[in-house]
Protein backbone atom coordinates (compact mmCIF):
# COMPACT_ATOMS: atom_id res chain seq x y z
CA UNK A 1 0.00 0.00 0.00
CA UNK A 2 2.69 2.20 -0.63
CA UNK A 3 0.56 5.08 -2.18
CA UNK A 4 -2.05 5.26 0.47
CA UNK A 5 -0.78 6.53 3.47
CA UNK A 6 0.15 10.59 2.70
CA UNK A 7 0.88 12.20 6.08
CA UNK A 8 0.46 15.81 4.77
CA UNK A 9 2.72 17.85 6.21
CA UNK A 10 2.79 20.47 9.19
CA UNK A 11 1.45 23.46 8.00
CA UNK A 12 1.84 27.12 8.81
CA UNK A 13 -1.75 29.18 9.71
CA UNK A 14 -1.71 31.04 6.28
CA UNK A 15 -1.87 27.49 4.55
CA UNK A 16 -4.34 26.17 6.91
CA UNK A 17 -6.46 29.19 6.28
CA UNK A 18 -6.68 28.43 2.61
CA UNK A 19 -6.78 24.77 3.25
CA UNK A 20 -9.84 25.35 5.30
CA UNK A 21 -11.49 27.34 2.05
CA UNK A 22 -10.06 23.91 0.25
CA UNK A 23 -12.15 21.88 2.45
CA UNK A 24 -15.34 23.87 2.16
CA UNK A 25 -14.86 24.03 -1.79
CA UNK A 26 -14.63 20.51 -1.75
CA UNK A 27 -17.43 19.80 0.39
CA UNK A 28 -19.41 21.90 -1.67
CA UNK A 29 -18.83 20.11 -4.79
CA UNK A 30 -19.28 16.90 -3.20
CA UNK A 31 -22.59 17.52 -2.28
CA UNK A 32 -23.44 18.96 -5.71
CA UNK A 33 -21.70 15.80 -7.26
CA UNK A 34 -24.40 13.89 -5.09
CA UNK A 35 -27.11 15.98 -6.40
CA UNK A 36 -26.56 15.85 -9.64
CA UNK A 37 -26.26 12.05 -9.30
CA UNK A 38 -29.79 11.81 -7.76
CA UNK A 39 -30.98 13.91 -10.41
CA UNK A 40 -29.77 12.14 -13.37
CA UNK A 41 -30.02 8.21 -11.84
CA UNK A 42 -33.44 9.06 -10.01
CA UNK A 43 -35.16 8.38 -6.70
CA UNK A 44 -35.26 4.88 -6.96
CA UNK A 45 -31.41 4.16 -6.81
CA UNK A 46 -29.94 7.10 -5.25
CA UNK A 47 -31.67 9.66 -2.32
CA UNK A 48 -31.09 13.58 -2.40
CA UNK A 49 -29.00 14.90 0.52
CA UNK A 50 -31.61 16.56 2.03
CA UNK A 51 -34.20 14.01 2.15
CA UNK A 52 -30.97 11.62 3.33
CA UNK A 53 -30.20 14.20 6.12
CA UNK A 54 -34.14 13.89 6.64
CA UNK A 55 -34.51 11.27 7.11
CA UNK A 56 -30.80 10.45 8.87
CA UNK A 57 -32.23 12.77 11.07
CA UNK A 58 -35.81 10.70 12.31
CA UNK A 59 -33.75 7.36 12.08
CA UNK A 60 -30.57 8.48 14.50
CA UNK A 61 -33.54 9.31 16.98
CA UNK A 62 -35.22 5.80 16.90
CA UNK A 63 -33.46 2.37 19.14
CA UNK A 64 -33.10 0.44 15.95
CA UNK A 65 -30.36 1.89 14.35
CA UNK A 66 -28.57 2.23 17.91
CA UNK A 67 -28.85 -1.17 18.24
CA UNK A 68 -27.42 -2.24 14.57
CA UNK A 69 -24.29 0.58 15.27
CA UNK A 70 -23.78 -0.79 18.63
CA UNK A 71 -23.08 -4.46 17.06
CA UNK A 72 -21.07 -3.32 14.61
CA UNK A 73 -19.16 -1.33 17.01
CA UNK A 74 -18.81 -4.50 19.29
CA UNK A 75 -17.06 -6.37 16.47
CA UNK A 76 -15.32 -3.76 15.01
CA UNK A 77 -13.85 -3.13 18.81
CA UNK A 78 -12.90 -6.52 19.41
CA UNK A 79 -11.26 -6.66 16.01
CA UNK A 80 -9.41 -4.16 16.38
CA UNK A 81 -8.16 -4.59 19.61
CA UNK A 82 -6.94 -8.75 18.90
CA UNK A 83 -5.80 -7.43 15.32
CA UNK A 84 -3.63 -4.31 17.20
CA UNK A 85 -2.57 -5.82 20.16
CA UNK A 86 -1.14 -8.99 17.86
CA UNK A 87 -0.10 -7.48 15.23
CA UNK A 88 2.32 -5.49 17.11
CA UNK A 89 3.77 -8.33 19.39
CA UNK A 90 3.88 -10.63 16.47
CA UNK A 91 5.93 -7.67 14.77
CA UNK A 92 8.34 -6.97 17.63
CA UNK A 93 9.42 -10.78 17.36
CA UNK A 94 9.76 -11.12 13.86
CA UNK A 95 11.91 -7.45 13.82
CA UNK A 96 14.01 -8.77 16.42
CA UNK A 97 14.96 -11.96 14.87
CA UNK A 98 15.92 -11.16 11.41
CA UNK A 99 15.94 -14.77 10.20
CA UNK A 100 12.31 -15.92 10.92
CA UNK A 101 11.46 -12.02 9.51
CA UNK A 102 13.00 -12.52 6.60
CA UNK A 103 11.50 -15.83 5.97
CA UNK A 104 8.14 -14.43 7.07
CA UNK A 105 8.01 -11.06 5.19
CA UNK A 106 6.71 -12.72 1.50
CA UNK A 107 4.49 -14.90 2.89
CA UNK A 108 2.68 -11.85 4.74
CA UNK A 109 2.87 -9.94 2.23
CA UNK A 110 1.62 -12.44 0.01
CA UNK A 111 -1.36 -12.89 1.95
CA UNK A 112 -2.32 -8.95 2.16
CA UNK A 113 -2.33 -8.79 -1.41
CA UNK A 114 -5.20 -12.09 -2.01
CA UNK A 115 -8.99 -11.02 -1.48
CA UNK A 116 -9.76 -12.01 1.82
CA UNK A 117 -13.27 -11.68 0.72
CA UNK A 118 -13.46 -15.02 -0.79
CA UNK A 119 -12.34 -16.74 2.53
CA UNK A 120 -15.42 -15.44 4.19
CA UNK A 121 -17.28 -18.93 3.74
CA UNK A 122 -14.61 -20.64 5.73
CA UNK A 123 -14.48 -18.36 8.75
CA UNK A 124 -17.77 -18.66 8.88
CA UNK A 125 -18.10 -22.45 8.32
CA UNK A 126 -15.40 -22.42 11.48
CA UNK A 127 -16.89 -19.57 13.96
CA UNK A 128 -20.70 -19.84 12.91
CA UNK A 129 -22.66 -17.20 11.98
CA UNK A 130 -22.27 -14.40 14.54
CA UNK A 131 -20.40 -11.96 16.41
CA UNK A 132 -17.25 -14.37 16.22
CA UNK A 133 -17.10 -14.51 12.55
CA UNK A 134 -17.58 -10.75 11.71
CA UNK A 135 -14.37 -10.48 14.14
CA UNK A 136 -12.32 -12.89 12.65
CA UNK A 137 -12.73 -11.50 9.20
CA UNK A 138 -11.72 -8.15 10.49
CA UNK A 139 -8.85 -9.40 12.28
CA UNK A 140 -7.74 -11.08 9.21
CA UNK A 141 -7.96 -7.86 7.20
CA UNK A 142 -6.10 -5.56 9.43
CA UNK A 143 -3.51 -7.87 11.37
CA UNK A 144 -0.86 -8.03 8.42
CA UNK A 145 -0.55 -4.48 7.77
CA UNK A 146 -0.01 -3.92 11.27
CA UNK A 147 2.69 -6.93 11.93
CA UNK A 148 4.39 -5.92 8.77
CA UNK A 149 4.25 -2.14 9.79
CA UNK A 150 5.81 -3.24 13.16
CA UNK A 151 8.45 -5.32 11.74
CA UNK A 152 9.95 -2.85 9.61
CA UNK A 153 10.16 -0.36 12.39
CA UNK A 154 12.11 -2.72 14.58
CA UNK A 155 13.92 -4.00 11.40
CA UNK A 156 15.45 -0.36 10.55
CA UNK A 157 16.19 1.08 13.85
CA UNK A 158 18.97 2.85 13.78
CA UNK A 159 22.02 0.66 15.76
CA UNK A 160 23.27 4.47 16.78
CA UNK A 161 20.25 5.25 19.42
CA UNK A 162 21.16 1.15 20.46
CA UNK A 163 24.86 2.13 21.09
CA UNK A 164 24.19 5.25 22.59
CA UNK A 165 21.69 3.40 24.87
CA UNK A 166 24.63 1.37 25.51
CA UNK A 167 27.18 3.89 26.47
CA UNK A 168 25.13 5.80 28.67
CA UNK A 169 23.80 2.63 30.68
CA UNK A 170 20.65 2.51 30.76
CA UNK A 171 18.70 -0.04 31.89
CA UNK A 172 16.76 -2.61 29.80
CA UNK A 173 13.66 -0.82 30.57
CA UNK A 174 15.19 2.49 30.12
CA UNK A 175 16.43 1.52 26.58
CA UNK A 176 12.68 -0.19 25.86
CA UNK A 177 10.78 3.26 27.46
CA UNK A 178 13.26 5.33 26.48
CA UNK A 179 14.83 4.49 23.03
CA UNK A 180 12.94 1.70 21.18
CA UNK A 181 9.39 3.32 21.88
CA UNK A 182 9.72 6.59 20.70
CA UNK A 183 11.53 4.99 17.60
CA UNK A 184 9.36 2.33 16.16
CA UNK A 185 6.38 4.69 17.35
CA UNK A 186 5.66 6.49 13.99
CA UNK A 187 5.57 3.79 11.73
CA UNK A 188 3.46 1.62 14.50
CA UNK A 189 0.87 4.47 14.54
CA UNK A 190 1.02 4.41 10.03
CA UNK A 191 0.52 0.08 10.59
CA UNK A 192 -2.27 0.79 13.30
CA UNK A 193 -3.98 3.10 10.94
CA UNK A 194 -3.83 0.86 7.78
CA UNK A 195 -5.04 -1.55 10.23
CA UNK A 196 -7.87 0.23 11.41
CA UNK A 197 -9.07 1.07 7.56
CA UNK A 198 -9.17 -2.51 6.54
CA UNK A 199 -10.68 -3.93 9.81
CA UNK A 200 -13.77 -1.67 9.20
CA UNK A 201 -13.40 -2.77 5.90
CA UNK A 202 -13.55 -6.53 7.00
CA UNK A 203 -16.68 -6.02 9.52
CA UNK A 204 -18.34 -4.22 7.17
CA UNK A 205 -17.84 -6.93 4.67
CA UNK A 206 -18.50 -9.57 7.08
CA UNK A 207 -22.18 -7.49 7.81
CA UNK A 208 -22.87 -7.05 4.48
CA UNK A 209 -23.00 -10.85 3.59
CA UNK A 210 -24.42 -13.52 6.08
CA UNK A 211 -25.35 -11.30 8.41
CA UNK A 212 -28.56 -9.84 10.68
CA UNK A 213 -26.84 -7.30 12.69
CA UNK A 214 -24.35 -3.88 11.98
CA UNK A 215 -24.58 -1.09 9.57
CA UNK A 216 -23.17 -3.62 6.67
CA UNK A 217 -26.44 -5.56 7.30
CA UNK A 218 -28.81 -2.42 7.07
CA UNK A 219 -26.88 -1.10 3.65
CA UNK A 220 -27.78 -4.73 1.84
CA UNK A 221 -31.48 -4.59 3.63
CA UNK A 222 -31.93 -1.14 2.94
CA UNK A 223 -31.16 -2.53 -0.77
CA UNK A 224 -33.47 -5.45 -0.83
CA UNK A 225 -36.24 -3.61 1.08
CA UNK A 226 -36.06 -0.60 -1.74
CA UNK A 227 -35.61 1.74 0.94
CA UNK A 228 -33.55 3.87 -0.62
CA UNK A 229 -32.96 6.67 2.18
CA UNK A 230 -31.99 3.78 4.29
CA UNK A 231 -29.49 2.55 2.27
CA UNK A 232 -27.53 5.91 1.47
CA UNK A 233 -28.07 7.39 5.09
CA UNK A 234 -25.82 4.32 6.35
CA UNK A 235 -23.66 4.84 3.52
CA UNK A 236 -23.07 8.55 4.45
CA UNK A 237 -22.97 7.33 8.20
CA UNK A 238 -20.32 5.29 7.55
CA UNK A 239 -18.09 7.79 5.27
CA UNK A 240 -18.04 10.28 8.02
CA UNK A 241 -16.97 7.54 10.60
CA UNK A 242 -14.56 6.51 8.44
CA UNK A 243 -12.82 9.91 7.51
CA UNK A 244 -13.34 10.70 11.35
CA UNK A 245 -11.64 8.15 12.61
CA UNK A 246 -8.89 8.47 10.02
CA UNK A 247 -8.35 12.20 10.50
CA UNK A 248 -8.11 11.52 14.37
CA UNK A 249 -5.33 9.07 13.18
CA UNK A 250 -3.43 11.49 11.41
CA UNK A 251 -3.29 14.17 14.05
CA UNK A 252 -2.27 11.47 16.23
CA UNK A 253 0.49 10.27 13.94
CA UNK A 254 1.52 14.09 13.53
CA UNK A 255 1.10 15.14 17.15
CA UNK A 256 3.09 11.90 18.32
CA UNK A 257 5.00 10.85 15.23
CA UNK A 258 7.54 13.05 15.63
CA UNK A 259 10.51 14.07 12.89
CA UNK A 260 11.58 10.92 12.25
CA UNK A 261 7.83 10.42 10.79
CA UNK A 262 8.36 8.52 7.58
CA UNK A 263 5.38 9.21 4.97
CA UNK A 264 6.32 8.02 1.74
CA UNK A 265 7.18 4.46 3.51
CA UNK A 266 3.76 4.05 4.40
CA UNK B 1 27.78 -16.56 1.37
CA UNK B 2 25.42 -14.15 0.56
CA UNK B 3 23.64 -16.10 -1.87
CA UNK B 4 23.68 -19.34 0.69
CA UNK B 5 21.56 -16.94 3.27
CA UNK B 6 19.20 -16.62 0.02
CA UNK B 7 18.69 -19.99 -0.37
CA UNK B 8 18.01 -20.63 2.94
CA UNK B 9 15.78 -18.42 3.57
CA UNK B 10 14.05 -19.54 0.35
CA UNK B 11 13.89 -23.17 1.55
CA UNK B 12 12.55 -21.75 5.04
CA UNK B 13 9.62 -20.47 3.03
CA UNK B 14 8.87 -23.17 1.36
CA UNK B 15 9.29 -25.31 4.21
CA UNK B 16 6.65 -22.78 6.64
CA UNK B 17 4.04 -23.29 3.38
CA UNK B 18 4.60 -26.46 2.94
CA UNK B 19 4.33 -27.82 6.47
CA UNK B 20 1.21 -25.62 6.96
CA UNK B 21 -0.46 -27.73 4.04
CA UNK B 22 0.84 -30.64 5.40
CA UNK B 23 -0.39 -29.58 9.10
CA UNK B 24 -4.38 -29.00 7.75
CA UNK B 25 -3.98 -32.30 5.45
CA UNK B 26 -2.90 -34.51 8.45
CA UNK B 27 -5.33 -32.63 10.62
CA UNK B 28 -8.53 -32.91 8.19
CA UNK B 29 -7.62 -36.92 7.43
CA UNK B 30 -7.33 -37.53 11.05
CA UNK B 31 -10.83 -35.99 12.19
CA UNK B 32 -9.22 -33.48 14.35
CA UNK B 33 -11.13 -30.63 12.00
CA UNK B 34 -14.56 -31.87 10.48
CA UNK B 35 -14.75 -32.31 6.79
CA UNK B 36 -18.06 -30.11 6.59
CA UNK B 37 -15.65 -27.35 8.15
CA UNK B 38 -12.82 -27.38 5.95
CA UNK B 39 -11.45 -30.14 3.37
CA UNK B 40 -8.13 -31.39 3.23
CA UNK B 41 -5.54 -29.49 0.43
CA UNK B 42 -5.26 -32.53 -1.74
CA UNK B 43 -8.90 -33.04 -1.69
CA UNK B 44 -9.77 -29.16 -3.12
CA UNK B 45 -7.21 -29.27 -5.71
CA UNK B 46 -8.30 -32.69 -7.19
CA UNK B 47 -11.81 -31.09 -7.18
CA UNK B 48 -10.13 -27.64 -8.61
CA UNK B 49 -8.23 -30.35 -11.36
CA UNK B 50 -12.65 -31.95 -11.73
CA UNK B 51 -14.06 -28.61 -12.08
CA UNK B 52 -11.45 -26.86 -14.37
CA UNK B 53 -11.58 -30.35 -16.52
CA UNK B 54 -15.56 -30.24 -16.65
CA UNK B 55 -15.49 -26.58 -18.23
CA UNK B 56 -18.68 -25.62 -15.88
CA UNK B 57 -16.35 -22.74 -14.69
CA UNK B 58 -15.44 -21.37 -17.86
CA UNK B 59 -17.90 -18.79 -18.13
CA UNK B 60 -17.90 -17.64 -14.25
CA UNK B 61 -13.66 -17.57 -15.05
CA UNK B 62 -14.33 -15.81 -18.20
CA UNK B 63 -16.48 -13.04 -17.13
CA UNK B 64 -14.25 -12.64 -13.97
CA UNK B 65 -10.84 -12.10 -16.40
CA UNK B 66 -12.80 -10.02 -17.98
CA UNK B 67 -14.54 -7.44 -15.54
CA UNK B 68 -11.01 -7.58 -14.46
CA UNK B 69 -9.19 -6.74 -17.45
CA UNK B 70 -11.65 -3.88 -18.10
CA UNK B 71 -11.26 -1.90 -14.57
CA UNK B 72 -7.41 -2.56 -14.94
CA UNK B 73 -7.11 -0.91 -18.24
CA UNK B 74 -9.50 2.01 -17.03
CA UNK B 75 -8.03 2.73 -14.05
CA UNK B 76 -4.47 2.50 -14.99
CA UNK B 77 -5.12 5.09 -17.77
CA UNK B 78 -7.40 7.46 -15.31
CA UNK B 79 -5.21 7.12 -12.90
CA UNK B 80 -1.81 8.27 -14.83
CA UNK B 81 -3.93 11.31 -16.55
CA UNK B 82 -5.22 12.14 -13.39
CA UNK B 83 -1.91 11.90 -12.04
CA UNK B 84 0.34 14.22 -14.71
CA UNK B 85 -2.99 16.35 -14.17
CA UNK B 86 -2.66 17.35 -10.69
CA UNK B 87 1.05 17.56 -10.71
CA UNK B 88 0.87 20.24 -12.70
CA UNK B 89 -1.65 22.38 -11.15
CA UNK B 90 -0.06 22.45 -7.38
CA UNK B 91 -2.88 24.43 -6.19
CA UNK B 92 -5.48 21.81 -6.87
CA UNK B 93 -3.19 19.23 -5.48
CA UNK B 94 -2.68 21.18 -2.21
CA UNK B 95 -6.63 20.86 -1.78
CA UNK B 96 -6.89 17.28 -2.87
CA UNK B 97 -3.39 16.19 -0.40
CA UNK B 98 -5.53 15.58 2.77
CA UNK B 99 -8.78 13.84 0.32
CA UNK B 100 -6.07 11.54 -0.85
CA UNK B 101 -4.64 10.85 2.41
CA UNK B 102 -7.89 9.53 3.72
CA UNK B 103 -9.08 8.09 0.34
CA UNK B 104 -8.57 4.63 1.57
CA UNK B 105 -9.58 4.68 4.78
CA UNK B 106 -13.23 4.45 3.48
CA UNK B 107 -14.64 1.62 2.91
CA UNK B 108 -15.37 1.59 -0.80
CA UNK B 109 -17.43 -1.84 -0.79
CA UNK B 110 -20.30 -0.10 1.14
CA UNK B 111 -20.79 1.90 -2.33
CA UNK B 112 -21.34 -1.54 -4.16
CA UNK B 113 -24.86 -2.16 -3.84
CA UNK B 114 -25.28 1.54 -4.60
CA UNK B 115 -23.67 1.34 -7.73
CA UNK B 116 -25.98 -1.92 -8.48
CA UNK B 117 -28.74 0.37 -8.53
CA UNK B 118 -27.65 2.66 -10.29
CA UNK B 119 -26.03 0.51 -12.99
CA UNK B 120 -27.76 -3.12 -12.53
CA UNK B 121 -26.78 -5.85 -11.85
CA UNK B 122 -24.20 -6.76 -14.50
CA UNK B 123 -20.40 -6.30 -15.16
CA UNK B 124 -20.96 -2.41 -15.01
CA UNK B 125 -20.70 -1.35 -11.27
CA UNK B 126 -17.89 -4.14 -10.82
CA UNK B 127 -15.97 -2.16 -13.65
CA UNK B 128 -16.50 0.94 -11.23
CA UNK B 129 -15.94 -0.80 -7.93
CA UNK B 130 -12.93 -1.76 -9.53
CA UNK B 131 -11.98 1.43 -10.78
CA UNK B 132 -13.11 3.30 -7.57
CA UNK B 133 -10.51 0.66 -5.96
CA UNK B 134 -7.67 1.25 -8.12
CA UNK B 135 -7.33 3.85 -9.77
CA UNK B 136 -6.08 6.44 -7.08
CA UNK B 137 -3.65 4.11 -5.80
CA UNK B 138 -1.97 4.70 -9.98
CA UNK B 139 -2.74 8.81 -9.67
CA UNK B 140 -0.64 8.80 -6.14
CA UNK B 141 1.95 6.40 -7.63
CA UNK B 142 1.91 8.84 -11.04
CA UNK B 143 2.30 11.83 -8.76
CA UNK B 144 5.22 10.40 -6.91
CA UNK B 145 7.12 9.07 -9.77
CA UNK B 146 7.15 12.64 -11.79
CA UNK B 147 7.73 14.01 -7.68
CA UNK B 148 11.14 12.20 -8.01
CA UNK B 149 12.39 13.39 -11.17
CA UNK B 150 15.97 14.39 -10.23
CA UNK B 151 16.35 17.76 -11.38
CA UNK B 152 19.77 17.42 -12.87
CA UNK B 153 18.24 15.17 -15.42
CA UNK B 154 15.75 17.74 -16.50
CA UNK B 155 18.67 20.43 -16.60
CA UNK B 156 20.76 17.85 -19.11
CA UNK B 157 17.59 17.95 -21.38
CA UNK B 158 17.52 21.28 -21.72
CA UNK B 159 21.42 21.81 -22.44
CA UNK B 160 20.77 19.50 -24.76
CA UNK B 161 17.64 21.38 -26.12
CA UNK B 162 15.79 17.92 -26.25
CA UNK B 163 11.72 18.78 -27.57
CA UNK B 164 8.53 18.41 -24.67
CA UNK B 165 8.47 14.94 -26.52
CA UNK B 166 11.71 13.77 -26.47
CA UNK B 167 12.33 15.02 -22.77
CA UNK B 168 9.54 12.70 -22.10
CA UNK B 169 10.79 9.71 -23.63
CA UNK B 170 14.52 10.26 -22.52
CA UNK B 171 14.12 11.80 -19.28
CA UNK B 172 10.37 11.60 -17.20
CA UNK B 173 9.39 8.33 -18.45
CA UNK B 174 12.66 6.26 -17.46
CA UNK B 175 12.65 7.90 -13.92
CA UNK B 176 9.27 7.54 -12.66
CA UNK B 177 9.08 4.49 -14.30
CA UNK B 178 10.12 2.22 -11.31
CA UNK B 179 6.89 4.27 -9.54
CA UNK B 180 4.61 4.15 -12.57
CA UNK B 181 5.17 0.22 -12.51
CA UNK B 182 4.38 -0.07 -8.31
CA UNK B 183 1.42 1.74 -9.17
CA UNK B 184 0.13 -0.92 -11.62
CA UNK B 185 1.59 -3.26 -9.54
CA UNK B 186 -1.24 -2.34 -6.90
CA UNK B 187 -4.04 -1.25 -9.70
CA UNK B 188 -3.73 -5.02 -10.69
CA UNK B 189 -3.76 -5.84 -6.90
CA UNK B 190 -6.68 -3.43 -5.72
CA UNK B 191 -8.95 -4.29 -9.51
CA UNK B 192 -8.78 -8.02 -8.35
CA UNK B 193 -9.93 -7.43 -4.37
CA UNK B 194 -12.89 -5.00 -5.66
CA UNK B 195 -14.20 -7.21 -8.11
CA UNK B 196 -13.83 -10.34 -6.62
CA UNK B 197 -15.17 -8.90 -3.52
CA UNK B 198 -18.03 -7.33 -5.43
CA UNK B 199 -19.47 -10.27 -7.00
CA UNK B 200 -19.24 -11.87 -3.87
CA UNK B 201 -21.31 -9.70 -2.16
CA UNK B 202 -24.19 -9.45 -5.24
CA UNK B 203 -23.45 -11.02 -8.67
CA UNK B 204 -24.79 -12.80 -11.47
CA UNK B 205 -21.69 -14.84 -12.48
CA UNK B 206 -18.23 -14.86 -11.79
CA UNK B 207 -15.86 -16.67 -9.71
CA UNK B 208 -16.65 -14.89 -6.44
CA UNK B 209 -20.17 -15.21 -7.42
CA UNK B 210 -20.08 -19.16 -8.12
CA UNK B 211 -18.07 -19.40 -4.32
CA UNK B 212 -20.63 -17.06 -2.40
CA UNK B 213 -23.49 -19.60 -4.67
CA UNK B 214 -21.49 -22.73 -3.74
CA UNK B 215 -21.42 -21.64 0.07
CA UNK B 216 -25.06 -21.22 -0.08
CA UNK B 217 -25.89 -24.20 -1.69
CA UNK B 218 -23.83 -26.15 1.15
CA UNK B 219 -21.24 -27.12 -1.53
CA UNK B 220 -18.13 -27.14 0.15
CA UNK B 221 -16.45 -29.35 -2.60
CA UNK B 222 -16.88 -26.93 -5.29
CA UNK B 223 -16.29 -23.40 -2.56
CA UNK B 224 -12.99 -24.69 -1.25
CA UNK B 225 -11.85 -25.62 -4.95
CA UNK B 226 -12.88 -22.12 -6.10
CA UNK B 227 -11.19 -20.59 -3.48
CA UNK B 228 -8.01 -22.80 -3.90
CA UNK B 229 -8.07 -21.35 -7.52
CA UNK B 230 -8.06 -17.11 -6.65
CA UNK B 231 -5.81 -18.18 -3.98
CA UNK B 232 -3.12 -19.83 -6.45
CA UNK B 233 -3.87 -16.88 -9.54
CA UNK B 234 -2.93 -14.15 -7.40
CA UNK B 235 -0.60 -15.72 -5.68
CA UNK B 236 1.34 -16.66 -8.94
CA UNK B 237 0.62 -13.42 -10.65
CA UNK B 238 2.18 -11.20 -7.53
CA UNK B 239 4.66 -13.42 -7.12
CA UNK B 240 6.09 -13.02 -11.07
CA UNK B 241 5.18 -9.21 -11.00
CA UNK B 242 7.34 -9.19 -7.93
CA UNK B 243 10.00 -11.12 -9.72
CA UNK B 244 10.31 -9.04 -12.35
CA UNK B 245 10.16 -5.58 -10.23
CA UNK B 246 13.32 -6.94 -8.64
CA UNK B 247 14.92 -7.85 -11.59
CA UNK B 248 14.29 -4.71 -13.08
CA UNK B 249 15.88 -2.70 -9.96
CA UNK B 250 19.30 -5.03 -10.18
CA UNK B 251 19.97 -4.00 -13.51
CA UNK B 252 19.23 -0.70 -12.80
CA UNK B 253 21.62 -0.88 -9.94
CA UNK B 254 24.10 -2.06 -12.24
CA UNK B 255 23.64 0.06 -15.41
Amino acid sequence: MSATADVPARTTPARRRSGSWDGLILLVLALLAWQGMHLYVGEAALASPVKTLTFLAGFLRGPVFWGHFAATLAAFGWALLIGAVGGIVIGLVLGERRFAGDVAEPILAGLYAIPKVTLYPMILLIFGLGMSAKVAFGVIHGIIPIILFTMGAVKTISPVLLRAARAMRLTRRQTALEVLVPAVLPEILTGLRIGFSLTFLGVLIGEMFASQRGLGFLIVNGINLHNVPMTTGMILVIVLFALAANGLLLWLHRRFGGPSATPEHA
Amino acid sequence: MKLKREHALTLARLGVIGGAVLLVEALCRSGVINPLTLLPPSRMAADLFGLLASGQIAHDMAFTAGTIGAALVLSIALGFGLGVLVHALPRVRRALDPLLASYYSVPFFIFYPLLVAIFGLNAFPLVVLGMAFAAPAMMMSTMAGLDRIPRVLLRVARAHRLSRVETVRQIVLPSAAPYLFTGMRLALAYTFIGVIAGEFIMASSGIGHAIAYAYEGFDNNTMYALMLLVLVVVTVINMSLHAYETRLAKRRARA
